[in-house]
């Protein structure tokens, strides 16, 4: 029987995703070449469109924003070894908890209390579609799996209900709501920059995208610094040993699935409150399901999950100019590579693993394991 | 009164075409499921099958060759989440995952690429379809009241794939509890050591699982593109695996429950079309919305054990480990 | 050590059904089977003794294909022969009923012995040959059950007869029994050794692995010993006894005596009033049960696992609801009314050494020092600030495992990568700190080194004497003799008597563990 060492922590968190990154890239720019055209000019249009254009960057860090929110939704239910695919409909809620408290208090009142209560009803109102189905899944049994998946087409079909009816907006034909009095707009990255006096090209970047590093930040302290991520960790390393500990089982997977939800519905403040400023169809645009790849890639880990975020922000900005410099590949390509990754990360997360231990112990980096 | 007799069956004829993708990938799901590998990658497989059949009938002209492809593309995507899964153990709800995110990315892209009309396969002309079947005896039987009506609008008129996926429900049925390959699947789903230690490949019966399963979405696909459609459109399957999905679980992982619950939720879907805007008495309007989240809205509630309780076979999610 | 002739049954000359040569088998760094050498005449039942973790397991799935042998040979009856997969050992007559029942609890009887040989693409084709086997085998052997009958509906003796006829329907003339005793009453294990006997008097080999030497001295007609994956000795059953074998099995003559003062019981601590607790099924799992116990006194609670100890385990530490009756802990009441959680009764004083540090005890993929405050992680030791000190943590932990001498003494290492004895350490290190006034202990030395469990002993009895009030649960009878003041034995759910330790001995009390009562055991 091979004997493989453990993985040293270095590898596990940056050589291997390299590694998966690398091949799920590799495969794209086979598949780029089987339709005839250039991997590499592809690959070299895609950066290009990411970073060089005055206005590229920013919309880099626009869908960056977009990731980091979906991606540490993903993570906080995995600490609890809960797979919360419902990312995308619970986004797709949080954006109606904002866009009411936007037409409750909005018209009212002025922008400090306006947007922290639009900030707070999308985070409430995402925790709660992801609440429901981890209570039923702490004390009914259902799986969490199915349950995230059918809360996805159940908010789907809520707010084309919503949007097609109720809150449409008088006299349109599109199923959106009105445009938010402006004390619930969240204030553009370049219009700030101009308040002192930084002229940066106009981008959909937004504010929400510091508010994306906080809950970086918050993710952190959350999961490795307060008794509560201890609990959450236990729950999902061990609910036995969790059970033994006197830790309420079900009441932090809970928990931890409302904190997922409100991850996840954090991002309407970039879609919905920064950059649309109305609710509208399909805002969330499969986001939701590019966190998983984003947690998968980033480890469950904020340093991972930021520079993931940032991948795909690069692949989603760049992916778009593939529709205007080649006639035959498109932004679908993105889509493409997203699969990849979570095919290469995460279901087969073992494959590379035990050879790449072993490749280390041969070149010497890594000791081997001795024969007891 | 007839009036009503013969909008029932418009009704009745308009559910069998919409659960007929229902009905394959039900039976599919069951396969997989039962062999114990969480199946949420149906969509993706859907899909896939529904453009190479499309584009396979464009190219060629023939129906059959896109049939055929659809079963071979989708049955390709069935083993790369078995190599995920099976051979190196990895998280099948990932790798159902990844499948759906690829099959949707791939289908455009190799849609633009081929036929550069948007993702979309070109319209495809009638006899590279596969088109409604008249039963013999129509003509003479249209006389006769009632049934006569329901001989033609109901039993006769549909498609090959229609039949063959209300023909493939008792097959699958009776290879489930009456084969030795399905008492076998049945046991690698709940147990997988006995069937290991009675000295049974359980990676080798997964796999045959998973193949059946994607052949059977394969048909699925086509069905969408080039029998109840005539060409690919991006995301043409739009949930459908998901909706035969909880069709599996509604119908307790058994196929003839399965059927029926496919039959109901097509039958929704054929309703909302009549019902939209229409104020029924005592209930009103009802939004097509709700009607249309009914599928969704039962298996949650089935799932919490509110109305009945499904039994999941009991090694579903784990991957065999000796 | 040099093989012995070995006893055949009958008159016929000595012919091995099973010969193993020089087999070795390692796991990563764990050398599980080391040069094993093992003749099996024919038609005999043959006892593979030894301890837990001594190699026998990994032995017997290398003979039944679900392992393959790193080296060595294997002949079955003369012929050399490579198994590769059950497949080929079924092939080669080689059945195997094992410790978890490999019987699919959702099938029929029927279904399951059918599983794997059909007869046929249909289940038709052999579903009449499989119904006579059946009977057939069933009357011949007295193991008659009804074919259409669901698993899930039969008792653990009668889904063991289920096994041993599918491994006979699949042709089975070499029968490995894994440590088959363990999940049986004596009754059951009675009747399966009436069967056994049976078999072999029909010509069938029967290699029964198992780790208690009552059983091997009953039904065996040879016996090979494992000690650390080796192979020690071989002995024909009647001529030996069960100490020579139990020394061979441990390597030395270890007299488990536990070195300690007179007890001085104080004030009840503890009492336990008419406890009843009911299984998700339905069944009673703890029935009647009542006790005392005071401070600086150990009870020690002895029976064959399962009969309710680890449920009563359990409710003492909040980890269950009792069904019935109560429990009156440090002042305070747990029942169905009004339950305590495990936190709670943490907070009162009580701590819990659980039986299995993998499942219950340890966070395996946690570090050290994150699972030294587990279960205590709200109190001041990981701080008293808002947020967790890792550096409190790290301070303590290493201290911890200075006291404890656990090894190696690193808070980082993740408590996977510990030893068995090291990982009890930590477990043990962590619940004493809170200087409990009652202490729940389950199996506190299974598979622990020699060294360690002295260490662990002396740290219960000091406790003890600090007038702390010890529940010692041990399926190791020797260990639960040596510990205890006093000694419970359950049997069933219920309590079959309370010996004092002083005056009892391992005989009385294998008969209470079997369901006699205390007067008619003396």
């Amino acid at each position: 029987m091979s004997n493989t060492p453990p993985l040293p922590r270095w590898a596990d968190l940056i050589l291997l995703p390299v590694i998966n990154l690398f091949v799920a890239l590799a495969i794209c720019g086979v598949i780029i070449a089987v339709i005839g055209e250039n991997p590499f000019q592809a690959f070299g249009v895609m950066i290009k469109g990411a970073f060089i254009y005055p206005e590229s960057l920013g919309y880099t860090l626009y869908y960056t924003t977009n990731f980091i929110f979906t991606g540490l939704a993903v993570a906080t239910a995995f600490h609890a070894m809960m797979f919360n695919i419902g990312g995308e409909g619970q986004a797709y809620v949080g954006g109606l908890g904002a866009a009411f408290a936007a037409f409750l208090v909005g018209p009212f009142a002025p922008w400090f209390i306006t947007l922290p209560l639009c900030i707070l009803g999308a985070a409430a109102f995402g925790a709660f579609w992801a609440m429901v189905p981890g209570y039923l899944q702490a004390k009914r049994g259902s799986h969490i799996v199915i349950t995230t998946i059918m809360f996805n087409f159940l908010a789907a079909s809520l707010m084309v209900w919503l949007l097609a009816g109720p809150m449409m907006l008088q006299g349109q034909q599109s199923p959106q709501t009105a445009i938010f009095d402006t004390s619930a707009h969240l204030p553009k990255m370049s219009e700030i920059f101009a308040i002192f006096g930084v002229k940066i090209a106009k981008s959909p970047l937004n504010i929400s995208f510091l508010l994306a590093i906080v809950a970086l930040g918050i993710f952190y302290v959350l999961i490795w610094k307060t008794r509560l991520g201890y609990e959450i960790r236990t729950v999902g390393k061990n609910p036995e040993a969790a059970h033994y500990a006197g830790i309420n089982v079900a009441r932090t997977i809970i928990i931890a699935m409302a904190i997922s939800g409100a991850f996840a519905g954090l991002m309407a403040t970039n879609e919905v409150l920064g950059v649309h400023n109305r609710v509208i169809l399909n805002f969330t645009a499969g986001y939701g399901f590019t966190g998983i790849a984003v947690a998968l890639m980033g480890r469950n880990h904020p340093i991972g999950i930021f520079l993931a975020s940032l991948l795909f922000g690069v692949l989603y900005q760049g992916g778009a100019e593939l529709d205007f410099e080649f006639k035959s590949i498109t932004r679908e390509m993105v889509l493409l590579i997203q699969g990849m990754i979570i095919l290469f990360s995460g279901a087969l997360a073992y494959m590379f693993n035990p050879p790449l231990a072993r490749f280390l112990v041969r070149i010497g980096l890594v000791k081997g394991v001795q024969d007891a | 009164m007839l009036d009503f007799l013969l909008q029932l069956l418009l009704a009745l004829d308009a559910t069998l075409r919409l659960a007929t993708p229902l009905i394959l990938c039900a039976m599919a799901g069951i396969f997989a499921e039962r062999s114990g590998i969480v199946d949420i990658s149906l969509e993706g497989k859907l899909l896939t099958g529904a453009f190479v059949a499309a584009a396979v009938a464009a190219i060629t002209g023939s129906a059959w060759l896109g049939l055929f492809a659809a079963i071979g593309a989708s049955v390709f995507m069935s083993l790369i989440h078995g190599f995920a899964c099976i051979t190196h153990k990895g998280d099948q709800v990932v790798s159902g995952v990844a499948i759906n995110i690829l099959a949707s990315g791939m289908t455009v892209i190799a849609g633009i690429a081929l036929f550069a009309k948007g993702g979309q396969t070109p319209h495809l002309p009638n006899e590279s379809r596969f088109r409604a079947i008249e039963f013999y005896g129509v003509e003479t039987l249209n006389n006769v009241p009632v049934i006569g009506t329901i001989y033609r609008e109901l039993i006769s008129g549909h498609s090959l794939l229609v039949y063959l996926a209300l023909v493939l429900v008792p097959i699958c049925a009776f290879v489930m509890y009456k084969s030795r390959f399905g008492l076998r699947l049945r046991a690698v789903g709940e147990l997988p050591e006995a069937v290991d230690s009675a000295g049974i490949s359980v990676t080798w019966l997964r796999y045959r699982a998973l193949i059946v399963g994607g052949a059977l979405c394969g048909i699925a696909g086509a069905y969408l593109s080039i029998s109840h459609g005539a060409n690919f459109v991006r995301e043409m399957s739009a949930g459908k695996g998901y909706i035969a999905l909880a069709a599996v679980i509604f119908g307790n992982w058994r196929p003839y429950k399965a059927l029926f619950a496919c039959l109901l939720f097509g039958f929704l879907e054929a309703g909302t079309s009549r019902l939209q805007g229409v104020d029924l008495p005592l209930i009103g309007e009802i939004p097509i919305q709700l009607m249309l989240a009914v599928p969704y809205i039962v298996t949650v509630l089935l799932l919490a054990g509110f109305i009945g309780r499904p039994t999941a076979p009991a090694a579903i999610g784990q991957p065999y480990n000796k | 050590m040099s093989d012995i002739e070995l006893k055949t049954s009958g008159d016929t000359p000595a012919r091995f059904a099973l010969e193993l040569q020089g087999i070795s088998k390692s796991f990563g760094t764990v050398r599980a089977n080391r040069d094993i050498d093992l003749q099996v005449p024919s038609g005999t039942i043959h006892g593979i003794i030894g301890e837990n973790g001594a190699g026998k397991s990994t032995l017997m799935n290398i003979l039944y294909g679900l392992h393959r042998a790193d080296a060595g040979e294997m002949r079955i009856d003369g012929t050399p022969c490579k198994i590769r997969s059950s497949a080929d050992s079924i092939a080669l007559g080689i059945g195997m009923v094992h410790q978890h029942f490999m019987l699919v609890p959702r099938f029929s009887v029927l279904e399951n012995v059918m599983l794997g040989s059909e007869g046929g693409g249909l289940l038709r084709a052999g579903r009449g040959a499989t119904l006579d086997t059946l009977k057939r085998l069933g009357e011949t052997y007295g193991m008659v059950v009804d074919p259409n009958a669901l698993i899930s509906d039969l008792n653990v003796g009668t889904r063991q007869r289920v096994e041993i006829l599918k491994a006979l329907k699949g042709g089975a003339r070499i029968l490995i029994l894994d440590e088959p005793t363990g999940v049986l009453t004596p009754q059951e294990t009675e009747q399966l050794f009436e069967i056994l006997k049976v078999l072999r008097d029909d010509g069938v080999t029967i290699l029964l692995i198992t780790h208690k030497l009552d059983e091997i001295m009953a039904v065996t007609d040879n016996v090979s010993i494992m000690r650390a994956g080796t192979m020690v000795g071989h002995r024909e059953t009647a001529q030996t006894n069960a100490a020579e074998l139990a020394e061979l099995m441990v390597g030395r003559k270890v007299l488990l005596t536990v070195e300690k003062g007179p007890a001085n019981p104080t004030e009840i601590l503890l009492s336990v009033d008419n406890l009843g607790a009911v299984s998700s099924r339905g069944h009673d799992v703890l029935k009647d049960m009542s006790f005392d116990l005071r401070g600086g006194e150990i009870l020690g609670i002895a029976g064959v696992s399962g009969n309710g100890q680890t449920q009563l385990l359990e409710i003492l530490t909040g980890m269950r609801v009792p069904d019935r009756g109560q429990v009156n802990i440090l002042g305070d009441k747990i029942s169905k009314t009004s339950p305590k959680n495990p936190r709670e009764l943490r907070e009162m004083g009580l701590a819990h050494i659980p039986e299995d540090r993998h499942i219950h005890g340890l966070v395996l993929d946690f570090e050290a020092q994150e699972n030294v405050v587990l279960g205590y992680h709200r109190d001041d030791i990981t701080g008293t600030g808002a947020l967790i000190d890792r550096d409190v943590i790290n301070t303590h932990c290493a201290e911890r495992m200075e006291t404890f001498d656990v090894r190696p003494s690193n808070p980082a290492l993740n408590a996977k990568n510990f030893s068995g004895g090291n990982q009890q350490k930590i477990v043990i290190a962590r619940e004493i700190y809170s200087n409990p006034r009652v202490l729940i202990v389950g199996q506190p030395t299974r598979g622990v080194d020699v060294g360690a469990i002295e260490f662990i002993h002396k740290q219960l009895i000091a406790l003890r004497d600090a007038g702390c009030a010890i529940v010692v649960v041990s399926v190791e009878l020797e260990e639960v003799l040596g510990l205890s003041d006093r000694i419970m034995v359950m049997n069933d759910g219920q309590s079959v008597g309370i010996v004092d330790a002083a005056d009892t001995d391992v005989n009385q009390l294998g008969l209470m563990m079997a369901g006699i009562s205390q007067e008619a055991a003396e």
